[in-house]
C-alpha cells in the first residue's frame, strides 16, 4: 500500500497518533504524510517527540502532546514546541507528561489490554503534581505504595522497520524502543519497511520478528522513510540535519518554508529524496554484519 | 569536569550513561582506569562500546559491538527497577541544596518562563541507581536555593528524606561542577563543598551558589587532568569538541 493510502485509511482527525522510535526508526515519512494530509486535532504521543513531532505541531496537526522527554537529541530545544507552552502565548498545546519509564509502562498496561501499570517511582518528585493521572495503588500484598500511570491505547501506531514480509511481519535489529508494546497497544498499526521480503526470509529467523503480521493494518515499502533518524543497517543518523533544526525551527518563517519546500510541495518519500541528492551516499551504512544462527532440531 | 567525573567511577561497575559530558567521563574511565566498566544506555545497548562518540543517547554505535539490546520495557524494569544500575550520571538547568534536580520548567508549570525537556529516564534513575553523580556548571542560577520544579528526587524532598519516601537508591553522593566538588552530608542530605580545584577558593564557589554553602573541614584538593586524560578527551573521544566546548 502506498503511505497516502495507509494514512488516508489509518489515521483520522482527533485520533491519538503515536510514531514510535527511540532515536532509530522513527517514520518521518508517515509524519510528513499526514501533514499532507492536514489531518487535525490529532493527540501526539511519544517518549520522545524529536523533529517529527515538533514539524506536526507547527504544521498545526496536534491538539495535545503525550511525551516524556521534549528536545532535540545532543542538540538543545524542539521550538515549535517550546512556542506551544511557553510564556503568555503558551496553552496553544496541551500537554501531559511522564517520565520514559511511566511512558513506557503506559504502554505496556495498553499492550495487556489492563487499566494500568505499576511502578516504584515518583516518590518525591513534582511530576504527580503535574500530571494527576499518575497516581499510587496500595500492593495487596505488602502494603508498599506504587506509582500507577494509566494504560495508552492509540488509535494508530506506526512502526518504521527494516524488513517484511507482505502480510506485516515485521523485523527490526538495533534499538528496538518501545514499538513492540506500543503496536500491541493500538487498535491499528501501520509497519513501514525499508524492504518487502518473501515470507521465507522472515521464517528463517523468527527470533528476529517483533510485530507479527496479525496486528498489522497496512504494509508500506518506503526506503529512506525514516531519515533524518536512521535504520540500523541501512543508514547512519543525520546528525548535521539535527543540528540545523535548531536553526530552523527557532524561527517560525523558516520553519514554515520548511515544510513548504521538503513536505508540502513533495509528492512523496521519493519526491523527498530526489530534493537531496547526495543524502543517500553521505549517509549509507558500512557492512557490520551477523552470522546467522541453527534454527535446526 | 569530565576527568574528574570519570575518576569516580570504579572499574567494573554497571553505569547508566546519559548523553554529553558524562558519556565522555564513561568512555575516558574505559579507557584508562575501569576497562571493564558496564555501559548501559535507556535506549537498550548493555555493555555497548562505541567506537565513535554518540552525538546522541540512541547512536547507532552503541549498537554494534553491545553485549546485548534489549527494549526499553526490559531496561526500565529488568535493569533500573530491578537494581542492578550501580551508578547514574544525571545533570540539570537546576540543582539545589539537597540535590533535587530541575529538567521540566523554569517558572511555573502551567505558563513555564521555560520549557525544559522533560525527565526523559532521570526521574527514575534518580530514585533507583545505587548512587548518583550529578555533573553541573556552577551559577546561582543553576543552583537556586529550592528548585522551580523537582522532576528528579535528591537527598530530601519536601522535608522527607529519601528512606521515608522509599527510595531504593542512595541518591545523590556528589555534584561535580566546574569549580569543586560538593558531597552530600550523611546527617542533613545536604550538599557541602568537599574539594577545589586548583587555584579555586571556597568563596569562588559560593559565588556559584545560591544558599550559604557549608563547607568540610578539611577541603580536599583535586588534581588537574592529567597529560593521558587531556589527550583522551581532546583527540580520541571528542577530537570534533562536541561537548567539551563549553
Amino acid at each position: 500500500m502506498s503511505m497516502r493510502d495507509a494514512v488516508s485509511r489509518c489515521v483520522h482527525d482527533g485520533d491519538t497518533v503515536v510514531i514510535e522510535g527511540f532515536t532509530h526508526l522513527i517514520c518521518f515519512a508517515a509524519g510528513h504524510e499526514i501533514i499532507r494530509q492536514r489531518r487535525r486535532d490529532l493527540t501526539l504521543a511519544r517518549l520522545t517527540p524529536d523533529l517529527i513531532y515538533d514539524q506536526m505541531i507547527a504544521a498545526g496537526c496536534a491538539r495535545k502532546l503525550v511525551f516524556s522527554w521534549a528536545g532535540n537529541p545532543g542538540v538543545g530545544s524542539l521550538h515549535a514546541f517550546r512556542r506551544a507552552v511557553e510564556g503568555k502565548r503558551g496553552g496553544a498545546l496541551e500537554i501531559e507528561e511522564y517520565s520514559h519509564f511511566g511512558m513506557v509502562a503506559r504502554f505496556s498496561a495498553g499492550a495487556a489490554r489492563l487499566p494500568f501499570w505499576p511502578l516504584r517511582n515518583y516518590m518525591g518528585t513534582d511530576l504527580p503534581t503535574a500530571n494527576p493521572r499518575i497516581r499510587t495503588v496500595a500492593c495487596p500484598y505488602t502494603g508498599e505504595a506504587l506509582a500507577t500511570v494509566p494504560a495508552l491505547n492509540p488509535s494508530v501506531t506506526i512502526v518504521h522497520a527494516q524488513r517484511a514480509d507482505a502480510a506485516g511481519n515485521a523485523q527490526m535489529w538495533g534499538l528496538v524502543g518501545v514499538q513492540k508494546e506500543a503496536a500491541f497497544a493500538s487498535e491499528r498499526v501501520i509497519v513501514v519497511v525499508e524492504e518487502l521480503v518473501e515470507e521465507a526470509v522472515i521464517r528463517s529467523d523468527p527470533n528476529r520478528t517483533v510485530i507479527p503480521g496479525m496486528i498489522v493494518s497496512a504494509v508500506v515499502v518506503e526506503p529512506w522513510g525514516a531519515h533524518p533518524s536512521y535504520t540500523q543497517g541501512y543508514y547512519d543518523r543525520d546528525n548535521d540535519f539535527y543540528v540545523a533544526w535548531e536553526g530552523i525551527s527557532r524561527d517560525p518563517d523558516k520553519l514554515a518554508r520548511y515544510i513548504d519546500e521538503f513536505v508540502y510541495a513533495v509528492p512523496d518519500r521519493a519526491g523527498y529524496m530526489e530534493k537531496q541528492p547526495g543524502l543517500a551516499a553521505r549517509l549509507k551504512a558500512k557492512q557490520r554484519r551477523s552470522d546467522g544462527v541453527n534454527y535446526g532440531f | 569536569m569530565a576527568a574528574v567525573a570519570a575518576r569516580e567511577l570504579v572499574d567494573g561497575e554497571v553505569v547508566f550513561v546519559g548523553i554529553g559530558l558524562p558519556n565522555l567521563a564513561c568512555n575516558l574511565a574505559r579507557a584508562t582506569h575501569a576497562p571493564n566498566l558496564v555501559l548501559i544506555y535507556e535506549s537498550g545497548a548493555v555493555g555497548a562500546v562505541p567506537e565513535r562518540l554518540p552525538v546522541s543517547i540512541g547512536d547507532p554505535a552503541l549498537v554494534t559491538g553491545s553485549l546485548m539490546v534489549c527494549g526499553m520495557a526490559d531496561v526500565f524494569q529488568l535493569f533500573l527497577q530491578n537494581g542492578r544500575i550501580e551508578v547514574g550520571f544525571l545533570g540539570g538547568a537546576q540543582v539545589d541544596r539537597y540535590g533535587n534536580i530541575n529538567t521540566t520548567v523554569i517558572g511555573p508549570y502551567e505558563r513555564p518562563a521555560v520549557r525544559l525537556p522533560g525527565s526523559g529516564g532521570a526521574a527514575e534513575i534518580a530514585v533507583h541507581a545505587r548512587r548518583t553523580l550529578i555533573v553541573a556548571k556552577l551559577s546561582p542560577r543553576a543552583f537556586p536555593e529550592r528548585v522551580d520544579f523537582v522532576t528528579s528526587p535528591g537527598q530530601r524532598c519536601g522535608g522527607r528524606g529519601r528512606r521515608e519516601l522509599g527510595m531504593p537508591g542512595a541518591g545523590p553522593v556528589k555534584v561535580i561542577t566546574d569549580k569543586g566538588v560538593l558531597e552530600a552530608d550523611a546527617a542533613t542530605g545536604e550538599m557541602v563543598l568537599a574539594a577545589l580545584y586548583p587555584g579555586v577558593t571556597a568563596d569562588d564557589v559560593q559565588k556559584g551558589v545560591g544558599w550559604p554553602l557549608t563547607r568540610r573541614p578539611r577541603l580536599g584538593a583535586i588534581a588537574p587532568p592529567s597529560v593521558t586524560e587531556l589527550r583522551l578527551l581532546r583527540d580520541v573521544l571528542d577530537p570534533k569538541g562536541l561537548f567539551l566546548k563549553s
